[in-house]
């Protein structure tokens, strides 16, 4: 890959990443389908890298899918979000960090939208004072978590424990990315690399020894799109984006897949369940998937953290093949364990793709 | 200028995603959509932008401005800076308040959106609350969704969360007063009244079509809108 001109154009789309002080505010979708790897992340930033990253109790959902999905107007949307903004002020923060990569993609379309129609700004203004009583700062840094990460990728690196290397061979493991689509999509000077080479994830790999995979559809949608996977009758859109991208990626033998939108891995770890049932491949080695990870999963493997702590037991493509290329230890009779270690019984297994 | 395109005008979304279009493809080439579905952005972006209100009337009605997945690919490759991802926000939202997306199939299913995803964000305060969401309607979730709703408390405790727990924390309980400030945001910035019109033409719709309709989500209505599928709208190739 030759990575001359890609080096040019991340140098074209850097961005200010607060070092402390975080507000954090949680994903719908990441909490109900991979809430070890928010759990991860406030760990590593707490607990390694000594950062205080404050959670307001009274924040709720941006709207974000409702928003998408086209049943909540973007005043409503607007001033959801103008709320989050006022308990980030009435708390004394100032950074602004999301979980979700569509709560950041829409901060940035509000942010954007006041700065273009300040108008808007002020109407939404009225709303959240009318309905609550409150009032806000505008943030002085919004930064998606993947990229606070990404900015302490090589203090993560000094401590790590494992790296992004097949212990037998000393290879660098292979690496997909994927990055969501409202990342840098319709805002690219807000994307660490911008939306078309994004660097976000790739310098998290780089810096963890891995090597980062190009393939023809890196950049294609996982195929969400809203309205598409929420309503059954709409899922062939959302599986037909997903299958293109593994078609596409499977020449290339990838090790693994990392993503930032808590959405994105939900799909490409379910999907590959789903085509090996509908039509029988797989797109792993000897009949098992392609692991997929979330960024704050791969800091805390990197990092030694107990693979069930972290969340890797609720992915359907099992994580075991790169636990056992990184030489990662891990206990099979904890996997499907409680907190007191009482075994809750195993998942059945799926009829073809191999776990 | 026609009426139709003077409603869209009034959506800054609308103003931002119509530049001036070219009709350079270049959205309809980089489209997740337009490969899926009969779908083109560069004809609906070039139709609104021919401000026709017969023609911005048969997109009202029709499936087209259904098939987006508002990705926003289109925004990154238009050379002239239109984003028709924006002007489909514009176009769904003007068909929901005149009540033209009951006119087509995909359109009607907002009807699901509303009464899932819509509703969840009002009682919980969360966009997904998916305890009880099961393979029956998900079953691409594959076993290991069922194991973890099968043991939904437990998984949750072992990962950390503060499952319906009292402050911070993953699918914490979000507090009363919290989610009374949300419903008033929901009334004053037209929110409740998207979900009653999306409501009302619903049920006008169903009586036409004569099919069983209630507030529920197991009437004949709601599942028909949900799972329906004519197989009208992709690409044969």
């Amino acid at each position: 890959m030759k990575t001359e001109g890609k080096h040019a154009i991340w140098k074209d789309y850097q961005k200010d990443i607060a070092d402390d002080r975080y507000f954090y505010v949680r994903s719908c979708v990441r909490q109900n389908f991979f809430p070890g790897a928010e759990q991860t992340f406030l760990r590593i930033m707490r607990d390694v890298l000594g950062k205080d990253v404050y959670e307001h109790p009274c924040h709720t959902t941006c709207t974000g899918i409702g928003y998408h999905s086209d049943v909540v107007p973007f005043d409503t949307a607007m001033t959801v979000v103008a709320r989050q903004f006022a308990l980030m002020t009435e708390s004394g923060y100032e950074n602004l960090v999301p979980s979700c990569i569509t709560s950041f993609g829409l901060y940035t379309e509000i942010l954007e939208t006041w700065h273009h129609f300040p108008e808007t700004e002020a109407k939404v203004r009225e709303y959240l004072k009318k309905a609550t009583g409150r009032e806000f700062k505008i943030p002085k840094n919004l930064a998606h978590a993947s990229d606070v990460i990404y900015k302490f990728r090589k203090e993560i690196a000094q401590k790590a424990k494992y790296k992004l290397i097949n212990k037998n061979t000393g290879e660098p493991l292979k690496v997909v990315e994927h990055i969501g689509c409202h990342y840098a999509k319709m805002f690219p000077h807000v994307g660490v690399g911008g939306a078309e080479y994004p660097y976000v994830l790739v310098g998290m790999v780089e810096d963890w020894g891995g090597e980062i995979v190009d393939y023809p559809e890196r950049r294609h949608c996982c195929g969400f799109g809203f309205r598409q996977y929420l309503v059954q009758a709409n899922r062939g859109y959302s599986v037909a984006c997903s299958h293109k991208k593994f078609e596409s990626m499977q020449p290339y033998k990838p090790d693994m897949i990392i993503t930032n939108c808590p959405g994105c891995p939900m799909f490409l770890d379910k999907w590959q369940y789903t085509i090996a049932e509908m039509e029988g491949k797989t797109y792993g080695k000897d009949g098992h998937g392609i692991p997929v990870f979330t960024f704050e999963e791969v800091a805390g493997m990197v990092l030694g953290y107990d693979p069930w702590d972290i969340g890797l037991q609720v992915h359907q493509v099992s994580c075991e093949p790169i636990l056992d290329k990184m030489g990662i230890p891990y206990d099979p009779t904890k996997k499907f364990a409680d907190k007191s270690g009482q075994f809750l019984g195993a998942p059945e297994k799926p009829s073809v793709l191999k776990i | 200028m026609g009426k139709l395109f003077d409603k869209l005008a009034e959506d800054v979304r609308f103003r931002e995603g119509l530049k001036a279009c070219i009709n350079c493809g270049t959205c309809t080439a980089i489209c997740a959509a337009a490969e899926f579905y009969n779908y083109d952005p560069r004809s609906i972006t070039d139709t609104v932008q021919g401000k026709n209100d017969d023609e911005i009337l048969a997109l009202l009605k029709g499936e087209q401005i259904w098939y987006c997945g508002e990705c926003m690919s289109c925004k990154t490759r238009c050379p002239r800076g239109n984003t028709p991802g924006l002007i489909i926000c514009a176009l769904r939202s003007l068909s929901q308040e005149l009540g033209y997306f009951t006119e087509s199939e995909k359109g009607r299913q907002q009807l699901a959106l509303k009464r899932t995803v819509g509703q969840w964000i009002l009682d919980y305060g969360y966009c997904l609350y998916l305890e009880g969401v099961t393979t029956d309607i998900h079953p691409e979730q594959g076993p290991i969704w069922d194991w973890k709703q099968k043991n939904w408390r437990k998984v949750f405790d072992r990962l950390g969360a503060n499952y319906k727990g009292e402050g911070p924390g993953i699918l914490r309980k979000i507090p009363e007063e919290s989610l009374e400030e949300l419903r008033k945001i929901f009334e004053v910035t037209g929110g409740n009244e998207r979900f009653k019109k999306i409501e009302e033409f619903s049920a006008k719709k169903a009586k036409e079509m004569n099919i069983p309709f209630d507030q529920t989500n197991e009437n004949d209505y709601f599942k028909y809108i949900y799972s329906h599928n004519s197989n009208n709208h992709c690409n044969k190739e």
